[in-house]
Order: C-alpha cells, then sequence, then structure tokens
C-alpha cells in the first residue's frame, strides 16, 4: 500500500507537517548522535573516531533492508519510489567537490544544521558558505550546463547497473559494510585519541 | 558542573542512532516515496531571493527557472518544512543534553579560531557547489540514494567519502 502519499492514503495537506515532524526526528538523531561536532565528524577521514561510518553505513543498511522486506510483503509499491537519475559526470565532479568540501568544512549540509542548532559558529559559516555555493552554482549553471547533464543513464538502479538481484545487492551491501566496521574498530584501537 | 560537562559529551551508541535512523529513513519512504534531504531547502531559498529580487532574470535563466512555477511556491515544498523540523530536532536533542550553549567555535587547538571559519566557509561553499552536481548531498543523494538502490546514490556515497579520504592528507592541520 506504501508510498502512503503518493498512493493517496495520506491527504496532501498533511504532507507538510509529516515533513515537519519527519524532520524534527532526523535532527534529533543526527544531533544526538554526535553530527553536530565537526571535530568528531572528521574524525572518520584520520581514524580517531568512525561515528559517521558507523551511523551512516547502519542507517543505510536498514533502510535498504527494510525495503526489501516491505517490497517482499507488498507493503510498498516499489516502482513508485523516487530513484535519484543518474548523470556520471556531473555525480562525479558532484562527489568529488563534496568531498573535499567535507574534509575542509568538517561537516556536511545535514549535519551542519544540527551544529547551528546548538550554537556552533563554525556550522553557522558552513551553511552561510552553503548559500554562497548554490548561489554561484545557480548563477554560473549556463557555463557548466554541459557537466550537469554530462553522462545521463536515467534512473538507474544498482540492478541493473551491476545487473545482479535486489536482494543479493542488499546481501552484499551488509557483508561490505560490516567488513568495515570489523576493520574501523582494529585501525581505532591504534590511532592516537583525540579528545573532542 | 563536570557532570554536565561529562553528560554534554555522551552521545547514542552509534549503531543505536544509525538503526533509529534507518527505521526513520524507511518510514520517510513508505510514506512519502522519497528519502530525506538537506540542500533542497536551501536551493528553494535561493530559488525564492533571486526570483523576488530579479524576477525576470530568474524565469529566463536554465537553472532557476526549473524550480518556478506558477502553481506553487518554490518555498511551499516538502524539504523546506522538513529542514525546519532539523533544526527543532537537533536543538531539543542538545538541549536535553546539555549541549546548546552560546555561540563558539569548536576547533583543533593547532588551529585559530578564525582558520576555522574560512575553513567552514570554503568548505560548505563547495559542498554547496558540488550537492547541486550531485543533485542531493550526504542526506538526499548519498544516504537515501543508496537506501533506494540509485546508482547514482551508490556512487555519491563512495565518492564523498573517497574524496574525503583522497584529500584528508592536505587538510591534516585542520584535525589532528
Amino acid at each position: 500500500m506504501g508510498p502512503l502519499i503518493s498512493q493517496g492514503y495520506i491527504n496532501q495537506e498533511w504532507n507538510f507537517v509529516i515533513a515537519l515532524l519527519l524532520g524534527v526526528a532526523f535532527g534529533y538523531i543526527l544531533e544526538a548522535s554526535g553530527f553536530s561536532s565537526s571535530r568528531k565528524l572528521a574524525g572518520v577521514f584520520y581514524g580517531y573516531d568512525f561515528v559517521v561510518l558507523r551511523v551512516f553505513m547502519t542507517a543505510a543498511m536498514v533502510a535498504m533492508i527494510g525495503l526489501v522486506y516491505f517490497d517482499h510483503m507488498n507493503w510498498i509499491d516499489i516502482s513508485k519510489i523516487f530513484i535519484l537519475p543518474t548523470f556520471l559526470t556531473s555525480v562525479i565532479v558532484g562527489g568529488v567537490i563534496m568531498g573535499l568540501g567535507f574534509i575542509m568544512g568538517g561537516y556536511c549540509p545535514g549535519t551542519s544544521f544540527t551544529g547551528v542548532a546548538i550554537g556552533k559558529l563554525d556550522a553557522v559559516f558552513f551553511t552561510a558558505g552553503l548559500y554562497l555555493g548554490i548561489f554561484i552554482f545557480s548563477t554560473a549553471f549556463p557555463l557548466i550546463e554541459g557537466i550537469y547533464y554530462g553522462g545521463e543513464l536515467g534512473p538507474v538502479t544498482v540492478m541493473e547497473t551491476f545487473g545482479i538481484s535486489r536482494e543479493l545487492f542488499a546481501f552484499l551491501f551488509i557483508m561490505a559494510t560490516l567488513m568495515a566496521f570489523f576493520v574501523v574498530s582494529l585501525v581505532q584501537k591504534r590511532v592516537k585519541k583525540i579528545e573532542v | 558542573m563536570k557532570n554536565l560537562e561529562e553528560r554534554s559529551k555522551q552521545y547514542l551508541n552509534p549503531y543505536f542512532g544509525g538503526v533509529l535512523l534507518g527505521l526513520l529513513l524507511l518510514l520517510t519512504v513508505y510514506i512519502t516515496g522519497r528519502g530525506l534531504g538537506a540542500t533542497g531547502a536551501i536551493k528553494s531559498s535561493i530559488v525564492t531571493a533571486v526570483d523576488r529580487v530579479a524576477p525576470t532574470y530568474a524565469e529566463n535563466q536554465a537553472y532557476y527557472s526549473k524550480f518556478l512555477s506558477d502553481d506553487h511556491h518554490p518555498m511551499s515544498n516538502w524539504l523546506v518544512f522538513e529542514t525546519i523540523g532539523i533544526f527543532v530536532g537537533a536543538f531539543l536533542s542538545g538541549l536535553i543534553a546539555g549541549r546548546v550553549k552560546k555561540f563558539r567555535i569548536e576547533h583543533s587547538p593547532k588551529i585559530t579560531p578564525k582558520t576555522r571559519l574560512i575553513f567552514a566557509t570554503l568548505g560548505g561553499m563547495l559542498f554547496g557547489i558540488g550537492s547541486q552536481f550531485g543533485r542531493g548531498c550526504t542526506s538526499g543523494a548519498a544516504l537515501s540514494g543508496t537506501a533506494t538502490m540509485a546508482t547514482a546514490g551508490f556512487l555519491a556515497m563512495m565518492l564523498i567519502f573517497g574524496s574525503g579520504y583522497l584529500f584528508a592528507y592536505f587538510f591534516r592541520k585542520l584535525w589532528i
């Protein structure tokens, strides 16, 4: 029967109330997990704090398994879920720039909002930088349009890209995630502790 | 005072936090058919501001006009309300844990607060630019995209973290 809104089970007017409530839960979980601290976040790149990897990978794994299960039980019409379209050139350029922004700024957008909420001035500056960056991109768009639309593959899924089933991909993702958890626990023991 | 200080450093167990976040994402997809996001709201506010200041330019420029339409205002957008929620939720969590304090700058003892603010601004600017190329940031593209098994989401996740590791060496003075 899901997704509830696009199938008409929930009135459009409730949509924004639901958005607000889901946002509250999102912000609460991010902050409570320690994502309001840039020094904790940056730890993933230097091995002194792997909170980002642990929370992120667990969340992706749980949601992924959940969707496979919901699909299996026919609780959700998986074909109605939004699939982010792939523009190969654009996602590669964007991903690399975002990684650079992450290591320089210590936040990603969602986490910087949680930093702002508890009074981190560096998060306020990061958020101001986001405004600046998106404004620059939007204004310079005619110059970079070629990159933005480059390598269009449409809304493809990893099942189509790798030619494997949804279940097999989920299984491989779980295995890789568990392996990553094990490896980072070893790394963290060897890296000098940093108090943040 | 010591107790308050210690309490403010207590966070959720990361795996527990991850399970909660994963269930929230699952619920979001189940209800709305889409994932969570963060940069969309900033884009909406920029589109709104530019449209207010220079409407003719906004309507004729290829990127701004993508997000303008006659039947709905760019700010009446799902992600705008969700983002207001992020601030409220984070504030509540911080309040309960004793982490809401007056404005301060978090930085490594090896760099000055000014350096931290300069790099935070530059990092934010780059993340803003990158998120538009990536059609979403860590939340909308990497996390939601990976969970829904979109190739673009999986690539965004690998590339954001891969690129972070690639450049980490050059910016180590900022953090360690």
